[in-house]
Parts: structure tokens; sequence; C-alpha cells
């Protein structure tokens, strides 16, 4: 006697294949660059690790990671990164392209757990922008560079014709000194350790959105830009076994958690109720039919830490004013291997998957 | 945050105490034989997955993902049109988000701007006739989607701009109408729905009585809801208490929002600027007789298709896709052949796998994980410190 074939097992098998799929090496089979590979989503991925990471190889520059770092015989370890900014429009509640430029750029070398030294400003600047528009970028970088206490040391100016660039596109680039014994990397990450985050998500994505598209939204929602390397350092301190810091800038939490639950092999599972989210965001995202997670950041700590270091790590980022709302959001779990969980507010499970394209509104 | 205030209409309809009592009733009265269950809107599926509630519900209950995704609806020919018309160097051609990825039978509309077309993706048709306002010189073009949620928005933009003598507007029109649509399934051989969460936001237009046919004729009840978790909760159990009671009606969970006679104004406003088709294709259902919207005669000089050249060419849907059978819940999304293989959001084949509220999608983005979860117990507890 035979047995019929199980419904259950055929289900399983094909769910083990789109998980497969998932899994598959990212390509670049598009023809054409389109805007979903600028949105820190999947298509990113796939133009990065499909075409940026096999022509110039791998290396130092290793295509996950925010900034390279750079042994340097004798004087230590140097952390190197660059940014480049577009932002539109220039100027939004809570930040510019300027302030965004510098605390971008400070970010990435700090969650390499590096003190920034210093940064390169170099500017794109389309014929026929208005100097006064230029003169208060510049004030505000230089406002954000001594805030941080970084100095911009080196620069370039290039100027093109109307039309071939929107008013003001910045590059920065940032070098700093790794510290001592820390060495923070998304493989080292071990089931059991805690996920940490500094505060509430989506700021950023939604104070740019309602400055930008005619939406006629009315909220009070600044962006969260802000330097991260002195409540990171603090966090090193407190928690010195800490394996991966991260800033969920493009993509949001989604691409952030994702990119290190790859990295790793391994599952990360993140309870939906303990994501602090400000009701103003909330609202914005359940109006544009958006999630909070998939939504930028520029201002926002995520730490994996050892269970045993987690709360105190929590305890530095809260002692820090742009951390007081620091929480632990989940755990690193042994499998399903490559996979983001949220555990939903109702007691339902779902994937969080890196975003496709840019946010997109649904429709009805 | 924890602390943060609620969400009016939101945050009561996530209570998880409200969420246990009608789990519980759900178990209850949940028996041997399996009970299909069709939620017709894709508000609903997106919601179902993104709170994981197939997790939470006992295994005899069985959501059937319908047709109420107005993205996995249209047909690929339609979106080649579109394509055509976006081409034309004087149009800017706007559409919702959601339209831009989907494939033509050559790539889709976010292809054609990365190839020089102007196409913008708008909010609302009314930003569209502002493009129109303030381009005078350009042709503006509104790919007009949707269900009746959306075609009264697209029948006021166009009596403003007939008020407003606006000329180079047009509508590239696709409206949709969700009635013919669930008729067709209820008459589709091997049929095996057994009752229906209905649309909410349809139903704010149309009102209840649309839907009376389901019960009267069909035998099957059909409870409009709303689109949190515990709306949709609440209907499975409005359902199964129709079904322990040997009944089918029309009962309206959605009371908050929707009243039994609908909008009036809304209807009227279609009523004035557009009328049936004889007949439009959905992808996978097939041609559906009176089932579409044409703009009314009046308006010709508005309408996109009289005004652009478009290929109308019918467009057979690629042979692996099984959009259909997934649409008239024939088949789950991951029983597709290429399902997650061929077919995901990164390059969708089917419809169903573009929008977040296609079935495909809503299972891919967020689904896997309950199944397997079902049958593998994860690795290691959930725990949180």
């Amino acid at each position: 006697m035979t047995l019929p074939p199980s419904p259950l097992v055929d289900q399983l098998d094909r769910i083990e294949r789109a998980r497969e799929a998932r899994r598959r090496r990212y390509l670049l089979e598009d023809e054409r660059i389109t805007l979903s590979h600028g949105s820190g989503g999947k298509a990113s991925r796939n133009l990065i690790e499909g075409l940026l990471v096999p022509t110039l190889g791998h290396g130092v520059l290793n295509g996950c990671d925010d900034a390279a770092v750079l042994d340097l015989a004798g004087t230590g370890r140097v952390a190197f990164t660059t940014d480049s900014y577009v932002v539109s429009p220039l100027f939004f509640a809570g930040g510019d392209i300027g302030s965004l430029a510098v605390h971008g750029t400070i970010n990435d070398l700090a969650t390499a757990g590096a003190v920034p030294i210093a940064l390169s400003l170099a500017l794109i600047l389309e014929e026929g922008l208005e100097v006064a528009v230029l003169r208060r970028v510049l004030q505000s970088i230089q406002t954000a560079a001594r805030a941080a206490g970084v100095p911009v040391v080196t620069g370039d100016t290039k100027v093109v014709n109307r039309g071939k660039a929107d008013q003001l596109f910045i590059n920065t680039t940032g070098i700093g000194r790794v510290r001592n014994g820390v060495s923070l990397l998304a493989t080292q990450i071990c089931p059991g350790d805690r996920v940490l985050l500094s505060g509430p998500v989506g700021d950023h994505g939604i104070a740019v959105m309602l400055a930008r598209e005619a939406l006629e939204i009315e909220a009070d929602i600044q962006s969260d830009s802000a330097p991260l390397h002195e409540m990171a350092a603090a966090l090193l301190d407190a928690a010195p076994l800490t394996r991966c810091l991260k800033d969920p800038t493009r993509g949001g939490m989604a691409s952030c958690l994702n990119e290190i639950a790859q990295l790793a092999g391994l599952a990360i599972a993140i309870d939906q109720a303990r994501v602090p989210v400000r009701a103003e965001v909330r609202a914005a995202c359940e109006i544009l039919g958006l999630d909070p997670l998939h939504i930028a950041n520029e201002g926002k700590l995520v730490a994996i830490v050892p269970a045993a270091q987690a709360a105190a790590a929590c305890a530095a980022m809260r002692a820090h004013p742009k951390g007081v709302d620091a929480t632990i959001i989940g755990e690193v779990l042994d499998g399903p291997a490559d996979m983001v969980i949220v555990r939903t507010d109702v007691g339902g499970s779902r994937v969080l998957d890196m975003l496709t394209g840019d946010p997109l509104p649904r429709i009805c | 945050m924890s602390d943060a205030p609620a969400l009016r209409f939101i945050d009561e309809y996530r209570n998880p105490e409200l969420i246990r009592s009608l789990l519980a009733e759900i178990h209850r009265r949940a028996g041997e034989r399996p009970v299909k269950v069709m939620e017709v809107c894709g508000g609903h599926t997106h919601a179902i997955y993104k709170h994981g509630l197939e997790d939470l519900l006992p295994s005899c209950i069985d959501l059937v993902h319908g047709p109420g995704c107005p993205v996995c609806v249209i047909p690929m020919g339609r979106i080649d049109d579109a394509i055509a018309i976006a081409r034309h160097p004087d149009v800017i051609f706007t559409t919702f988000g959601d339209m831009m990825r989907v494939p033509s039978s050559r790539g889709s509309l976010l292809d054609a701007k990365a190839a020089g077309a102007d196409v913008r993706f708008v909010y609302s048709p009314l930003d569209a006739l502002k493009l129109a306002r303030d381009n005078p010189q350009r042709e503006v073009v509104f790919f007009a989607i949707g269900f009746e949620t959306t075609a009264p928005a697209t029948a006021a933009t166009l009596l403003r701009a007939r008020a407003e003598a606006i000329r180079n507007f047009s509508v590239f029109c696709n409206h949709v109408t969700i009635v013919p649509a669930i008729k067709a399934i209820l008459d589709s051989p091997g049929m095996q729905i057994d009752g229906f969460i209905g649309p909410g936001h349809v139903s704010t237009i149309i009102g209840t009585q649309p839907f009376a046919f389901v019960a009267e004729h069909y035998r099957r009840p059909i409870v409009i809801s709303g689109f949190e978790p515990a709306d949709i909760l609440q209907s499975v159990v409005m359902i199964l208490r129709q079904k322990a009671g040997g009944i089918a009606r029309v009962e309206n969970q959605y009371a908050r929002v929707v009243r039994p006679e609908g909008n009036r104004r809304a209807l009227d406003a279609i009523g004035q600027t557009m009328e049936l088709r004889p007949y439009f294709e959905w992808r996978g259902l097939g041609f559906i007789t009176y089932s579409a919207l044409q703009l009314r005669a009046e308006f010709a000089e508005y309408d996109a298709e009289l005004r652009f050249e478009v290929p109308g060419v019918r467009v057979t849907d690629p042979k692996a896709c099984q959009c259909g059978e997934v649409l008239k819940g024939v088949i789950k999304p991951w029983e597709c052949r290429v399902f997650g293989t061929a077919c995901t959001p990164d390059r969708p084949i089917g419809t169903c796998m573009v929008s977040p509220e296609g079935a495909c999608a809503a299972y891919f983005n967020y689904g896997r994980y309950s199944l397997s979860a079902r049958a593998r117990p994860p690795a290691a507890k959930h725990v949180v410190s």
C-alpha cells in the first residue's frame, strides 16, 4: 500500500524552494539602472553584489560593511568610508543635506567602532544654484561638524550644466581610528544575542517624504539626523563584547536586520510591540500604507550584544541624549537561516523582508 | 512606543484581549470539516499576512485570497497600452506607485521610465490634474485603476477638469467593479468557497445591498469587514455563526464606516462620468461582461484611449503563470509552478507578485515563516529578556 502524497510535505517543499531562491546569489539582470537600485533594498543589493563587488573585487572592499577597516602597520587600524547625498528637498524638518552629509559619514565610522578623525567634502553644484542656498548648506555643514567635533579638512567643487544635477549633490568621505580591541562584524553574532535599538524608527524617511511629496499631511515629524559616534563609544565601553553595530538608513530596519542575518546565516526575531515608533510616524505610515520598519533613519543605532551585556549596553544608550528610548527589541536565533521574523502585536508572526523598490504607497 | 497615544480606530482593533476572545470563539466553533473563507479584498490579504493571522486560526479555517487587488486583475495587454501612451514624447504619464513594476509583454512602466518615458507616480488623480495645470504644453495622462473605491476620485477629477476647461489632461480608464468578479468566482466550476469576507472599502461607496445575491442566490454568508486584525477575526466569527445557524445573509461588521446605502455623492460622480463597458478582460478570470467602467461619450475628449493610439492587443499571460488559479482560490500562492523561483517580488511574472496586496507577494513577503513554523517549531525558544 502506498501512502498518498501529503499536502503538508508538498507545502514545506515549496516553502524551502522559495527560501532557496531568496538566498540565491544576487544577480544584476537589469538592462538599465532604475530608481529601485538606489532604494537600499533588494535591487541595491543586486547592484552591489551582482556588479560592483565582482568587478572591483573583494579584499578590503566588502560590499556589506558601511566602512572599510585598514590595518596600517604600526599605527593601528583606520576606518575609511564614503557616502554621497542627493536628498530632495535640500531642507526638511530636523535637518538638511549639509547636516545629513556630516552625520551620515560619521555614523558609518561609528558603526565600524571607530573614533572619527576628519571628513572630506565634495560639492557638485548645478548651474543657477542660488548662492544663498549654498551658503545655508555650508553653514549647516560647519555647525554639524563642529558640534560633532569632526573637522572638514579637504574638499572639491564642480559645477555642471543646468539640468545635469538637482541643485546640489554632496559627497563626504571620513576616516577614523578604530578603537583598540574592537572588531564589529555581523558574522560574529550568535544565537541568544540580543538586538538593541536606540530609539523610535522612521522619523527621517517620513520627515523627508512629507517635505517632498505633495501629500498635504500636516504632522510634526522631524528627521532624527544626528551623529552617533559618542553613543556608540559609550555603548562599547559598557558592553565591550558587542558583536556588531549598524545604522538603519535606507531600507530601514528591514534592510539592516536582513543584511546581518544573511551575513551570519542565522535568524533574527523581533517583537513588533517592542519597536518604538512615534505616534505621528505610525499614523503617517498607516495613511500611506508603509511599514515603519522599511523607513530610513539617520540617527539610530542597532546593536547586537551578548545577552549578558545587553542590560549594560541598553543603559549606556539610555544615558545618552540620543538614546533615551533605547530598548531590547529581539534576539538572534539559530534558524530559520537568513531570515528576520517579526512577532506581531496580535500574537502572530511574519517574515520581514527587504524592500523590493522604493517605498511606494498602496492604493486601496 | 508603549506610552505613545493610541491611534483611534486602529489600536482598539489590535487589542490583544479582544483578539484572544475572538480567537477563543473561532476555535470553539471550528469543527472537523474544513471551512474555506474567501477574503475578496487585497487589503484584507495584506492585513492577514502583515499581522500573521493565519498562525492564530485553527487549521480547518482556510483563508482563500480573492480577486480584490486592483493591480492583480489588470491584464498584461493593458500595461502594453499604458506604456505605448507613456512613450509619446509630449506625455507625462501618471500612475499609482504599485503599477510601476507590473510587467507588460515588454518591461514595466519603471523600465519605460528608465528608457526615457516621463512616468511619475502620484497619490491621487487630482495630483495628475495639477501637473496638467502646471505643464500646459504637455499632455498629462492618468492611469486610472481600482474598484469602486478609487473610481469616485477619478470621477471627481474628470468633473473638475471639465469645470476648469483643462484640455491637456486625460484618463486611461481601467476601473473595474467587484460584483461581477465575485459572481464569476461563484459560477466557476469546482468553486468551494463557504463564505466571504466582503470588501470594506468598496462597500463604503456601493453599500451592502449589491452583495445580497451572494446570500440569496448562492446561499453563502458574506460579512463586510474592516481591515484591522480584530475586524477580520470578528468577520470570521460572524461567518461561522451564520454557518452554525444554517443561514446565509449579508452582515456589516464595518458599520463604523460602511452605510448600507453606500455613498450617494460618490456614486453620482461615477454615474456622471463613467458607464459600464460591455466587457473587460480580468487577469486570470478572462473576459467578464459589464465588469468595468469606461468614460461616457460626454467625456470623450478626456479619454486617453481615444486621444492616443494604443495597440489594444490582448496579450496571453506567460504560460508558467498561475495568477488566475490563485485569484480564483483554486490554488494557494505557494502551489504555483513558478512561485518563489522564477517569480519573485524582484522579478514578478504575474501581477499577484507585484502589489503588496497581491496574494503571492503578501505570502512571499510575510507568510512563509508561519506555515513552516506550524509544521516545524523554530529551533530556539522565543524568549526576550
